[in-house]
């Protein structure tokens, strides 16, 4: 379904990505990762194109992206959950769920949609007329993805899902990520708390300075000597 | 003793009148400034061009008053939108300086063209309303129905605001500008349409002014840095704290020129904006 062939990016004369190659195919679970300053942000970044590739291609269903611009990459069926969630604090969680939708596709399904995603996040019902920047951290984490399934995306792409949040929150998001995969949709997790993301996803990446160091089997990957040593202290 | 009473009523009464049109006033160059962080110092000569624009459309052209007025929202919408196009956004990302600089220049560029355009005679499109005697106080009727149609424009604004897609995103644009192509949002449309809708209700104040006030290619000073005052009192870029700073700045303006003489009510407006600049510079509702 996506497919990186040798990108590169960076900011200014500063590189943070090197030939990175990888794909995620319909239906799969995959994550990227890889210790801070990896480049895993910036991956993401390139795939929604927020960051032009100085190099290489990102391609969906086939079609490169690299004429899209910025603001279409979404009607490409490509939703994002922004690093740090990035909701508007001052709009209500219901505002925040409108604007996940705001593509004329989605307006259609609108109440269908907000239905979905109620039924996934009971909480955002309760909710959903209070400021969004009032939320507890788990909360907007929620309203985030939620807001991210309202165009109703063949690709989910989560930067750093677990970032900033008690690590009970962290078990409970990573819960629900793997309903959301079990729901049918495809989804790309950029994540540092390897040990959390590796029980939920199919297959992964890891990232070091850029480089894809490894691919295989989150159980595989699980079970690496490299990874146990240098990222689980096993 | 009854009489002081009436006259303090219609002093108040017509500062309520005028808060409506400075709210107005306010809401547009807040609007502005809240979605694109930029100030629009040239905002109240865009006034200056729609009034002209009444003028011209009805009393040379004979336009009816009422396709006079909705050519002027028209013309001053389409001004919003290219100032945009054509001076903010070469500017957006350069310093907040140059942005007021920018504006600035545009604010002497339509003067002088307006000068040389329209000569500096004064020009009225000489449509005369009656005042309301109501309970022994005068109240006018061009002020009334400014007051209410303002107060209309603010409503519509606020219900497109708040109920509609594109609404939402221009609420959204300037709570976090970065993240709006996630949401499928083209940032430069969004800001292309604030601006002309800032530039509408530049042009709906123009069509309620002309009713009140000659035209002539300075009567821009004579709005300009009042509606700057009432948006900084109430907290730049702040909708709802513009709506009220309006109304105190208002009755200032009319009840101390009621006690003392009109000039004298702007002396006292002012004097508090400094002492509020002291006391809050971030103004009523303003965050920091």
């Amino acid at each position: 379904m996506l497919e990186l062939a040798n990108v590169s990016a960076g900011y200014g004369s500063f590189q943070a990505l090197f030939n990175v190659s990888l794909e995620v195919n319909s239906g799969e679970s995959v994550a990227v990762i890889g210790p801070n300053g990896a480049g895993k942000t910036t991956l993401l970044r390139v795939v929604s194109k927020l960051l032009p590739a100085s190099a290489g291609v990102v391609s969906m269903e086939g079609r490169p992206l690299n004429d899209v611009p910025a603001h279409q990459v979404i009607a490409q069926g490509i939703a994002q959950v922004p690093e740090n969630r990035r909701l508007f604090p001052k709009l209500t969680v219901e505002e925040n769920l409108k604007m996940g939708g705001f593509l004329p596709a989605a307006r259609k399904r609108y109440a269908e949609r907000l239905e979905f995603v109620y039924s996934l996040f009971p909480r955002m019902k309760e909710r959903r007329a209070q400021r969004a920047g009032t939320l507890s951290g788990g909360e907007q984490q929620m309203c985030a993805i939620g807001r991210a399934l309202m165009s109703q995306p063949k690709l989910l792409l989560l930067d750093e899902p677990s970032a900033g949040l008690a690590p009970v929150v962290v078990q409970a998001i990573f819960g629900m990520i793997k309903r959301i995969c079990a729901e049918g949709y495809t989804v790309l997790i950029v994540e540092q708390n390897i040990r959390q993301v590796l029980k939920v996803v199919d297959r992964a990446y890891l990232l070091e300075t850029g480089h894809i160091k490894m691919t295989g089997s989150a159980v595989e990957l699980l079970g690496s000597e490299e990874i146990r040593k240098a990222y689980l202290g096993i | 003793m009854q009489i002081f009473d009436v006259f303090l009523l219609e002093a108040v009464i017509n500062g309520i009148l005028l808060g409506g049109i400075l709210a107005l006033l306010a809401l547009g160059l807040n609007l502005i400034f809240g979605v694109i962080d930029v100030v629009w110092i040239c905002y109240a000569e865009l006034i200056m061009i729609g009034m002209y624009s009444v003028y011209y459309a009805h009393n040379v052209f004979h336009w009816p008053l009422a396709l006079a007025f909705l050519g002027c929202v028209l013309l001053v919408a389409a001004l919003g939108a290219l100032l945009h196009v054509l001076v903010i956004r070469p500017v957006l990302g350069a310093e907040p300086i140059n942005q007021l600089l920018v504006t600035g220049g545009v604010l002497f560029f339509l003067q002088a063209m307006a000068t040389l355009a329209f000569g500096v005679e004064f020009k009225n499109v000489g449509v005369s309303l009656p005042a309301l005697q109501v309970a022994g106080m005068y109240i006018s009727f061009a002020r009334l129905i400014a007051f209410g149609v303002a107060l209309g424009g603010m409503v519509a604004v606020y219900l497109f605001l708040k109920r509609t897609y594109i609404g939402t995103a221009i609420r959204a644009i300037s709570q976090d500008r970065g993240i709006m192509p996630l949401m499928g949002v083209n940032p430069n449309r969004i800001f292309v349409l604030t601006s002309a809708i800032g530039g509408a209700l530049a042009g709906l104040a123009a069509c309620l002014l002309v009713l009140q006030y000659d035209i002539h290619p300075a009567i821009g000073l004579s709005f300009g840095p009042i509606t700057f005052m009432v948006c900084v009192l109430g907290g730049l870029g702040n909708m709802v704290g513009g709506f009220i700073a309006a109304f105190i700045f208002a009755q200032f303006i009319s009840v101390g020129g009621y006690f003392l003489a009109l000039e004298w009510g702007y002396v006292l407006a002012f004097l508090f904006f400094i002492g509020m600049m002291f006391w809050r510079p971030q103004g009523i509702l303003g965050g920091k």
